[in-house]
């Protein structure tokens, strides 16, 4: 950034909960991340340096974009391309009388127009949030409610099977854009709306701390979270995608994480789009030779994925890979959970480069603690935290003080808040938003451990929310959805081990009388379940029980049924009032 | 002879007893259009190692993507 830089800074720092430095010491500290963008005079949008600048500074014929789609077709769009694509979104949204700041929402499968319809609701200055396709009708729904959905781009397919039957409830819903040439009635078909549209629109100036993206996320009780995130999270994204991910103008990269969650958009859209890479985006799922064949065809250069797929191409083993010719392949990065030593190790030996591991979450909004490029990969290690991060290791007292535990010890993973990307508020939540940030420490929730050397080690997560292949889960929405059938009474939901995915779903299950446990029961549940939630979501096995342990306030321990699914000791159970049976 | 086509659609629905057996057409691929996932993708392959004995390496998974795929695939690799 040049001259309106320390502006955009200072005028960032507003609404941020408790700030540990001073404004000069932060300014500087992001003043590196801050050279990475250019913004405007008078404010910063993403779209902008993701797209506009690029083509003002020539490289509107670099491709941004190389689409592989389900059948083997390619499609590719140059940043000049791109830019078009998201202006006509863009005059699409406003000429429905959308105005800056409305909830423009992405639901649908990895396409070209799910990134130019991302890019182009930040261009209009609207808010963009991405949901998973293979979510069920509730969650979305769910999340379109609290996030007071104004416009919904997705498929006829999706529409018709998980949007039509509510849609007309949700009365914020103003405008549904429907890919391809024709639409169900009440939406407009994307096709023709676009061909229309011009291919130039002025970027919105938006203020730095003006929102641009809401991520939602799991609790473990309640509603999803939706996490607000503001335009000069760009800084950030910038900063990260070059320092951790080594993303340099030019380079080939492959995010292989689907933009419905965090990582597919700050580093399957945003980051690499600002360092001006060119992005390989497959529109199909794992499969196992599509994907080497893929590395070694478009020469990629950076891979970003996750343990459960690299734990998918392991089962595998070596001998699959041998036919494929890796040497393109310049530096491998996983997110989502811990990635075990074994695939480190195993990564190294198929691909020539070990895997990465960094750690982050939906409320960072970028990379927090990474195995950084040139520094030593510790295997089951997440690595160190990133410049201009302070992270600690905390021991929170009954009375709710905090400690700063030494090396060694297990305690949450904690951030000194103040990094640009940083969320700025759950959606409609102040009081949960509040509870994260503690003393000056943002509280991650999950359980970590620093070694002497300053590395940090993933131990496990502080509350009962389930990381089940990559995606954090909150069993309060899956026991919500069982006790929607007429045969539950009571659900528990926990996450158990699983030797691919991390942690598979499981419900224990009460049932109301007229109801017998059987094996046909079970399958209904499962189905019912899948039908609401989606696959990801939807528990994977679910057992019948008499009772479920309660706590004498009635709320389901689900500490002890995990306790006890893995054999370990129950710890205080002082609270426990009905037991399980 | 074992019906290979009713003992996959058993253990596809098994899993995702969300589908309706009845309304699986023939060429309709199991992610695309039935909406697994890979963990079921997965999850079907286990079962059907555990019915019939037949290791399906991944390479294999796109011939067992739809019914009529799966069941010409078990056809040839399940020892009489």
């Amino acid at each position: 950034m040049q001259t309106d830089s320390p502006n955009a800074l200072s005028r960032a720092k507003g609404s941020r909960p408790e700030m540990s430095h001073p404004d000069s010491v932060e300014a500087e500290r992001w003043r590196m991340a801050a050279e990475l963008v250019d913004g405007f005079d008078d404010g910063l949008n993403i779209c902008h340096e993701a797209l506009d600048r690029h083509v003002e500074n020539g490289h509107g014929d670099q491709a941004a974009l190389r689409w592989l789609g389900k059948s083997g077709e390619t499609r590719d769009l140059s940043y000049a391309d791109m830019r078009a694509l998201a202006a006509r979104f863009a005059n699409v949204l406003t000429a429905h009388g959308l105005q800056p700041g409305d909830a423009v929402f992405g639901l649908m499968g990895r396409v070209p127009e799910l990134y130019a319809g991302a890019l182009g609701t930040l261009k209009a200055g609207m808010v963009f949030t991405p949901l998973f396709s293979a979510f069920g009708p509730e969650p979305i729904r769910t999340r379109m409610e609290i996030g007071s959905a104004t416009a919904l781009i997705t498929t006829a397919s999706i529409y018709k099977r998980k949007i039509a039957a509510w849609r007309d409830e949700l009365k914020s819903l103003k405008l549904v854009l429907i890919l391809g040439d024709e639409a169900p009635e009440g939406c407009v078909a994307l096709g023709p709306a676009l061909g229309a549209a011009a291919p130039e629109f002025d970027t919105v100036h938006t203020a730095p701390e003006d929102p641009a993206l809401i991520h939602f996320t799991s609790g473990t009780t309640g509603k999803p979270k939706g996490a607000v995130h503001v335009h000069n999270a760009v800084l950030y994204h910038a900063f990260s995608g070059r320092h951790a991910l080594d993303l340099t103008p030019g380079t080939i990269y492959w995010c292989t994480a689907d933009p419905g969650w965090v990582t597919g958009t700050s580093y399957g859209i945003i980051a690499p789009l600002v360092n001006r890479v060119t992005m390989i985006v497959d529109e199909a799922e794992f499969d196992l030779d599509r994907w080497y064949g893929t590395i070694q065809r478009e020469r990629v250069e950076v891979w970003y994925s996750a343990p459960t797929a690299i734990r998918m191409m392991m089962r595998t083993g070596a001998e699959a890979a041998r036919p494929y010719d890796f040497s393109s392949l310049r530096f491998l990065a996983s997110v989502g959970e811990p990635l075990n030593p074994e695939a480190v190790t195993w990564s190294a030996k198929v691909f020539g480069k070990p895997f990465h591991d960094n750690w982050w979450q939906t409320e960072t909004g970028g990379i927090m603690i990474a195995n950084q490029p040139g520094m030593e990969v510790r295997p089951g290690s997440m690595g160190k935290p990133m410049p201009g991060i302070e992270a600690g290791i905390i021991d929170r007292a009954e009375d709710g003080t905090l400690t700063e535990l030494g090396d060694g010890q297990v305690g949450e993973l904690a951030l000194r808040p103040g990094w640009p990307s940083m969320m700025r508020a759950y959606l409609h939540e102040q009081a949960r938003y509040d509870k994260c940030f503690v003393d000056g420490w943002y509280l991650s929730g999950d359980l970590a451990m620093r070694d002497a050397d300053g590395y940090f080690w993933f131990v496990g997560r502080a509350d009962d929310l389930i990381k089940t292949s990559g995606h954090l889960i909150g069993p309060f929405e899956v026991e919500s959805a069982l006790i929607e059938h007429e045969a539950v009474a009571e659900a528990g939901v926990i996450g158990v081990p699983d030797e691919t995915a991390g942690e598979v779903v499981k419900a224990y299950v009460t049932l109301n009388p007229g109801h017998e446990p059987s094996a046909e029961l079970e399958r209904a549940l499962r189905g019912h379940a899948r039908k609401a939630l989606g696959p990801a979501v939807a528990p994977r096995e679910i057992v019948f029980r008499e009772t479920l342990p309660k706590t004498r306030s009635g709320k389901i321990m689900r500490r002890l049924l995990k306790a006890r699914e893995l054999g370990l000791p129950e710890g205080d159970i002082s609270t426990l009032e009905t037991d399980e049976s | 002879m074992t019906d290979f086509r009713a003992a996959y659609l058993e253990e596809l629905t098994n899993i995702a007893p969300d589908i309706d057996p009845d309304t699986v057409g023939d060429d309709e691929h199991i992610q695309d259009d039935l909406e697994l996932d890979s963990m079921d993708v997965l999850n079907l392959v286990m079962a059907l190692h555990k019915r019939f004995g037949v290791d399906i390496p991944e390479a294999d998974y796109p011939r067992i993507a739809t019914v009529a795929l799966a069941t010409r695939y078990l056809e040839s690799h399940v020892a009489s």
